[in-house]
């Protein structure tokens, strides 16, 4: 095969971090290209490079026998370069061709554009109708709009960034075909991911990348998931373990939640009813949007139910504040961490203070108790092995994975009754990932009930003593979680959002 | 080309040093000015600067009038700085004070000419209640129909004005005062006037109730959960929310207590140095609060000093007006420049600035 891109020893330093370091690889025309690493490994600075988003310090790229240095993104599309990102540029108030008109440097009359939309996803079994508004559109949906948006360019190489933390078990299946497709037509794809299987399902090559520097390169289908993420962490991992022990009472009971959206495009809860028992972890799946923050924030008293719609013990919670709930040991940790768990710019010792003012007593009379409130920081840093020179520092200055811990870490600490987490691994490397699964077990495992809501399912397979998924604010009827199958899963989710698999060419 | 990089979190020596820059910044472009309109920049920036506190000709009667106007500057950007803290924008503490005033100077002219120890404090506690139910309608309006605060409270500031207006020429005008707008004098009327407490000094009432309010203030934000709230609530609102914070109660509570303090500002204002309600006693102290607060970084010792520092322009810019002829408006724009000035380069505590060209690999 041909090489498409090579990259050679490139090098970008931020202030205090090198983020790449001399890596080279390179892309053959219609491979399919595994960007492996942990959070923090420099695949994001890599791609931001190829993609011209970011100028490299040392080092040079070819594209196609020619020197390749975009200067800036058009740039990058304009040498058939094209970028799907994790996180979408849409405007939710536009339909979907305007929003793809949007990013085009001389877009088409509308309609012409319109039956190229359609022309295209026919072709890549990608079914999307232009005239929808995106606000209306799942997260499957919104992803397929992008990934039409790039392929109007007609790529020689499209970029993917974990392109399926977004997707059902099913919508993961027709995005493969979809590139396998696209592969097979010539046009290389390079996917950045951390799911494993998914990687060795579908890519023909794998680079490694740790601390920012390549480590290995491979060819997936031959390795194992566990050799490969040994090569991504450079340790043995431990697999989270728990004892298994006896169930208590139902603690948590939710029955007929309903709750209508605080914003136009957010999720109306409907009907959602589950209870949790002492020692049991309830696992919550769903592709994102579903309803997920909305949920959190009823059970964390943030958003006001009908009372009699959330009970602990039978006493009626639903229209308790916050402050009340951790009162009586329900709490919780919510997806955001910067800007919603925890302050950005508030010390950690602040953030401490934060959530643990009422039950940790680091108040008397409205006074603060400054020496308290940085002893409990100490406490959750020593315990959770939270990397920071100290609790003076600000929140925003930890990696994800430090800050997830100390989140998780300052709720743990304070004996809940109840502890509601949504997201807790999301953005966070193996290591610390791994920590935080044991330590949301070991919880569990003095009798608290534990909701853990996440669009991880390995994750929640992993932890869930009970699994039931979010799709459009409803919740599936909980279903002990040994023994479920991926397409039960996927079909608890919602199957395929709005789609006929039997749209994909096979 | 000069590019900004973002601080991993914020640097300590510009957090203090960006006022200074700024004051020095201010000087220059003031001093410019000041050259283009014919005027000798060296003489005019030392006697704004300088003359008030060390020109013996003018400083034994500029020195008392610093605390005279730095008084219920302090006082009301300390009530401002709260809000502000919190994203809680109250713009309208002119019009917070001119009620004030009303309310206070009200209470005391109904006493007249009864002679008793109650009435001053009587009047203090009714210039608070005013400015706090002046700044209570944008924030009722704000808490059940999300109004902008901003709009509400600056516009409220006109009404004020014409409600000043009105009382100065109607219900409030001097019975003997021979048919002048403006009413009875309170500085003559013992029970009601707010006298200067040690001769000399220009200390009276406000000015100690604008140390008080410095020393409360810094206890709040650094020892009390509300203050606590407060700076979580304008950092990140939907982490306060989260902490249990409510929001509305706070808005409540931020403009009460900025309208409060506004409201007795004014009546420590009418009742001493102005003297008596008038159309324009009110000189726009609620507005340069807003500059005052900002200059001391909202913080109660930054603004204790910047209140000191804005009062010193005040005096010195019209020490300039009379013995250089500099224009009004040109001190205005000075004073503009201050907060221009302070806020072009808060950027640099948050980001670091690099210079040279974007390198192409």
């Amino acid at each position: 095969m041909t090489s498409l891109l090579t990259v050679e020893g490139l090098t970008k330093a931020y202030p205090g971090v090198v983020a790449n370091d001399h890596v080279s690889f390179d892309i053959a025309q219609g491979e399919v290209h595994a960007l492996l690493g942990e959070n923090g490994a420099g695949k994001s600075t890599l791609v931001k490079m190829i993609y011209g988003l970011v100028t490299p310090d040392s080092g040079h790229m070819t594209l196609r026998g020619a020197p390749y240095t975009p200067a800036e993104p058009r740039a990058a599309r304009a040498a058939g370069v094209a970028m799907v990102f994790q996180h979408f540029s849409l405007f939710d108030a536009l339909n979907v061709a305007e929003n793809i008109a949007l990013g085009m440097e001389n877009p088409p009359p509308m309609r012409q554009l319109a039956a190229r939309i359609r022309t295209v996803s026919e072709t890549y079994g990608l079914p999307l109708s232009p005239d929808r508004l995106v606000g209306g559109l799942s997260a499957g949906e919104r992803q397929r709009v992008e990934i039409i948006r790039c392929l109007l360019q007609d790529p020689k190489l499209l970029i993917m960034d974990e392109p399926t933390s977004v997707l059902t078990p099913q919508e993961v299946e027709i995005l493969f075909a979809t590139l396998r497709r696209l592969s097979a037509e010539g046009t290389a794809i390079l996917y950045i991911s951390h799911k494993l299987e998914e990687i060795r399902s579908l890519c023909d090559r794998a680079t490694v990348l740790r601390l920012g520097k390549v480590v290995d390169s491979c060819n997936p289908r031959e390795k194992s998931a566990a050799e490969l993420a040994e090569m991504m962490v450079g340790a043995k991992l431990v697999a989270p373990s728990r004892a298994g022990g006896d169930l208590g009472d139902v603690v948590l009971e939710v029955a007929g939640l309903t709750l209508p959206a605080a914003t136009p495009f957010g999720t109306t809860l409907r009907d959602i009813s589950f209870s949790v028992r002492a020692g049991e972890i309830l696992g919550i799946g769903g592709v994102a949007g579903n309803g997920q923050d909305e949920l959190l924030s009823a059970l964390s008293g943030e958003a006001h139910a009908a009372p009699d719609s959330v009970r602990l013990k039978g006493q009626s919670i639903g229209a308790l504040g916050p402050s009340h709930r951790r009162r009586i040991a329900v709490l919780a940790a919510p997806e955001e961490r910067l800007g919603h768990a925890a302050a950005p710019d508030m010390s950690l010792t602040e953030n401490a203070l934060l959530t643990g003012a009422i039950r940790e007593g680091l108040a008397a009379r409205g006074f603060l108790k400054w020496p308290a409130a940085r002893a409990f920081a100490e406490k959750v840093i020593e315990t959770f092995d939270v990397r920071t020179p100290g609790p003076g520092n600000a929140a925003r200055s930890l990696s994800g994975g430090n800050l997830q811990k100390f989140v998780i870490g300052r709720e743990v600490l304070q004996r809940p009754e109840v502890l509601v987490v949504n997201q807790p691994t999301w953005g966070v490397d193996a290591s610390a990932a791994a920590a935080i699964r044991q330590s949301l077990l070991d919880l569990a495992e003095t009798g608290t009930a534990v909701v853990v809501i996440s669009q991880d399912l390995d994750e929640l397979m992993e932890i869930s003593d009970r699994f039931a998924a979010l799709n459009e604010g409803r919740l599936s009827p909980p279903r002990p979680a040994v023994g479920l199958s991926m397409e039960e899963i996927g079909l608890m989710m919602g199957g395929a959002h709005d789609m006929e698999v039997a749209h994909v060419a096979e | 080309m000069i590019r900004l990089e973002k601080r991993p979190s914020p640097s300590r020596l510009w957090t203090v040093a960006t006022p200074v820059l700024a004051v020095a910044l201010t000087m220059i472009a003031g001093g410019l000015l000041f050259a283009a309109l014919g005027k000798d920049p060296v003489a005019a920036i030392r006697t704004i600067f300088w003359d008030p506190l060390f020109n013996e000709q003018f400083a034994a009667y500029s020195r008392p009038q610093l605390l005279v106007k730095a008084g219920p500057l302090i006082l009301i950007a300390i009530g401002l700085s709260l809000g502000f803290r919190a994203g809680i924008w109250n713009i309208g503490a002119e019009g917070q004070y001119i009620i004030g005033a009303l309310s206070g100077a009200g209470v005391g002219l109904a006493f007249y000419p009864m002679e008793a120890w109650f009435i001053f404090p009587l009047m203090v506690l009714a210039g608070g209640l005013g400015g706090w139910a002046w700044a209570m309608i944008p924030a009722i309006l704000k808490t059940r129909f999300r109004t902008n605060e901003i709009l509400v409270s600056l516009l409220l500031v006109y009404v004020a004005e014409q409600i000043l207006a009105s009382m100065s020429l109607g219900l409030m005008r001097n019975p003997e005062g021979g048919g002048f707008p403006g009413s009875r004098n309170l500085q003559q009327y013992p029970s009601a006037a707010n006298t200067e407490l040690f001769a000399g000094t220009g200390v009276h009432w406000g000015v100690v109730a604008g140390f008080v309010a410095v020393i409360l203030a810094y206890v709040l934000l650094n020892r009390h959960m509300l203050g606590f709230q407060i700076r979580l609530a304008g950092q990140s609102p939907r982490a306060a929310r989260f902490a249990g914070v409510n929001p509305n109660a706070l808005v409540v509570f931020c403009l009460g207590v900025s309208g409060a303090l506004a409201g007795m500002a004014g009546l420590f204002e009418v009742s001493g140095p102005a003297g008596q309600v008038s159309i324009d006693f009110n000189q726009g102290y609620g507005f340069t609060a807003i500059i005052v607060a900002f200059l001391g970084r909202l913080h109660p010792v930054g603004i204790l000093l910047a209140g000191l520092l804005m009062a010193l322009t005040y005096i010195g810019g019209e020490l300039a007006q009379f013995m250089l002829g500099v224009p009004a408006a040109a001190i205005q724009a000075f004073q503009g420049m201050l907060l221009f000035f302070l806020l072009g380069v808060d950027v640099l505590s948050n980001y670091r600035v690099r210079l040279g060209k974007r390198e192409v690999a």
